[in-house]
């Protein structure tokens, strides 16, 4: 410790702690700012680059996102649109079926109203024919077997019987 | 530009300076090599003190010292004295008086003394203290100046080499700056950064930066053949951690004073002694550790490695020449590796402390 | 001889000390390889205040 003490030069004390004290302030200037700052500004602009790279990336995302959206989308319309045409068409057909059968059972109906008045009309000409010829029956018979009553009426009861209304 | 033509007008100077001195200092006290165990171990010491001229080898058969010398300069009781060092003749005893007009000067054991007035030479007691001289405040270029000096210089152009690039416009340096840019990252961002903290560590980063560089460049500069043992002077690493205490007790925040002063969550009555050891903590204690550290190491370091190279001839007589010498060299190159890493260590092991203790008195505590 | 004698406790303590900060930390180290650097830093660190209070010993006790 003595000898340590004995050491100690007050001078060279002085002489450190200005030198230091300069260089420090000297070094500040000249050195350490701008060093720093130089440090802080690229690391700034790295992590900003790096910040707009990913950005950039997002972006990207986005937009395939948005596009792959798009495609889905248009897809989507483009099936709803063969989907409407093909209702369409089935409904097309079926309009076209259910008219089709209208018409042809209205033609049918008609066929057959017809057929029924062509039938009654045939039976009523049917029955006036059979009355014509019944009284042209009565009048041959009346003509040949006028004597005969009875045998005429039983006649006549005969004819009818056999004649039965079709 | 300016830097450039200035390290060659140094390089002049120190040229001219060796030549205009090698010739005419004559070797007036030992003649003889140094060979014998005490006159090594007083060559050890004389080395790890500091002194006034810039020592590089002496001829001891001719006589001749090449050196050159540093200007000293001196108060005395009749004010400033300035003269090259090469008046005391490379006298270390007391023997050569330099006379400045009224004040009569003479170097003993790499300090100046100032003799009384009507003495005219240099009288010891039995412990071999001057008895008619005192000690002057002496505020020379010593070698340690100097070499504070030259790391100094040599911070300010690598550095400002650096800052200059970057200036320019450079995003990344090129050149010797590359390997710069590293070390001032390292010491920001595992240094500064986790002791400090985020906030406040800009405030500090000229100081543990200066401070990192110069010890650093220091220590190395003491590896060189120069002989320079700046971070081996205590005076130098005084001043050093009283820089950091100052600091650190300057930027004290509220919170840090509070705890220090006054502990909360402690009985009353122990309070006082706490904030007496903390106190004496931070002001004592703290500063002491870390200049006795830096000192102690780097004195240690010089020594061993001074040692280990005088191995060849303490050991000459035991394994003979070629052994010893092998021997020596041997031991000096793994100590002087594992002195390299030191050198780092010290400088960084400064640094990190005092950003430690900055980190402490800095802090803002949660309410709890 | 007693200054050599106190010096060399003072040693052989520093050198217990430093044995177990280095042993433990190779321990640690050894179990969590992922903290290597600051298990580091902190041995480091507490060396360093090892050595500065061996070293305050020494010199104040020369």
């Amino acid at each position: 410790m003595e000898t340590l003490l004995n050491d100690f030069s007050v001078g060279l004390f002085v002489m450190q702690a200005l030198i230091l004290l300069i260089l420090i302030l000297l070094m500040r200037k000249f050195a350490w700012k701008p060093i720093l700052g130089a440090l802080d500004s690229r690391e700034e602009g790295i992590q900003n680059a790096l910040d707009s790279a990913e950005k950039a990336k997002m972006d990207m995302e986005n937009l395939q996102a948005d596009n792959l959206k798009m495609l889905q989308e248009a897809r989507t319309e483009r099936e709803e649109m063969l989907k409407e045409a093909r209702d369409m068409k089935n409904k097309m057909i079926e309009d076209a079926k259910k008219e089709a059968n209208e018409t042809a059972s209205k033609l049918i109906t008609q066929a057959q109203a017809t057929i029924e008045s062509e039938k009654k009309a045939a039976i009523a000409d049917l029955k006036s024919q059979v009355a014509i010829l019944s009284v042209e029956i009565a009048e041959k018979v009346v003509r040949t077997e006028l004597s005969n009553k009875d045998q005429q009426l039983k006649l006549v009861e005969t004819m009818l019987g056999e004649k039965s209304l079709n | 530009m300016v830097a450039k033509k200035s390290i060659k007008f140094i390089a002049v100077l120190i040229l001219c300076s060796i030549t205009a001195f090698a010739s005419d200092e004559k070797n007036n006290h030992k003649g003889n090599k140094i060979d014998s165990p005490t006159e090594i171990k007083e060559y050890i010491k004389h080395h790890l003190k500091d002194s006034h001229d810039f020592h590089l080898f002496t001829n001891n058969e001719t006589g001749t010292h090449v050196s050159f010398s540093l200007p000293v300069i001196v108060w005395t009781n009749n004010g400033l004295k300035t003269f090259m060092s090469s008046a005391f003749h490379h006298d270390d005893n007391g023997e050569v008086i330099v006379d400045q007009g009224d004040t009569r000067l003479v170097k003993l054991h790499s300090k100046i003394y100032e003799l009384d007035n009507g003495a005219s030479t240099v009288s010891f007691d039995e412990h071999h203290h001057p008895t008619n001289a005192h000690k002057v405040l002496d505020f020379s270029i010593t070698k340690s100046v100097f070499g504070m000096l030259l790391a100094g210089l040599l911070m300010l152009l690598g550095f400002g080499a650096l800052a200059r690039g970057y200036k320019k416009g450079k995003v990344i340096p090129t050149g010797f700056s590359r390997v710069l840019e590293p070390l001032v990252l390292y010491v920001r961002d595992e240094i500064a950064r986790p002791n400090i903290g985020e906030k406040k560590y800009k405030k500090f980063m000229s100081f543990l930066l200066t401070v990192f560089f110069f010890i650093w460049i220091l220590n190395l500069l003491g590896l060189t053949p120069l002989g320079f043992n700046v971070t081996g002077q205590i005076a130098v690493t005084v001043c050093l951690a009283l820089f950091t205490m100052v600091i650190y007790m300057f930027s004290g925040s509220k919170d840090f004073w509070a705890h220090t002063l006054w502990m909360p969550g402690v009985p009353v009555i122990l309070r006082p002694i706490l904030a007496l050891i903390e106190l004496v903590g931070f002001i004592v204690i703290k500063p002491f550790s870390l200049l006795v550290r830096l000192f102690a190491n780097m004195t240690a370091g010089h020594f061993v490695v001074m040692s280990l190279i005088a191995l060849m001839i303490t050991m000459k007589e035991a394994f003979g020449p070629v052994a010893s010498t092998g021997m020596s060299l041997v031991l000096a190159l793994f100590i002087s590796v594992i002195e390299i890493l030191v050198a780092f260590l010290q400088a960084f092991i400064f640094t990190m402390l005092s950003s430690l203790f900055i980190g402490m008195a800095v802090e803002e505590h949660d309410h709890h | 001889m007693y200054n050599l004698i106190g010096a060399g406790l003072i040693v052989i303590g520093g050198g217990i000390g430093l044995g177990q900060i280095g042993g433990k930390a190779m321990e640690g180290i050894a179990r969590q390889p992922e903290a290597a650097g600051k298990i580091q830093t902190a041995m480091i660190i507490i060396g360093a205040l090892l050595e500065g209070l061996a070293f305050g010993a020494l010199i104040l006790g020369k």
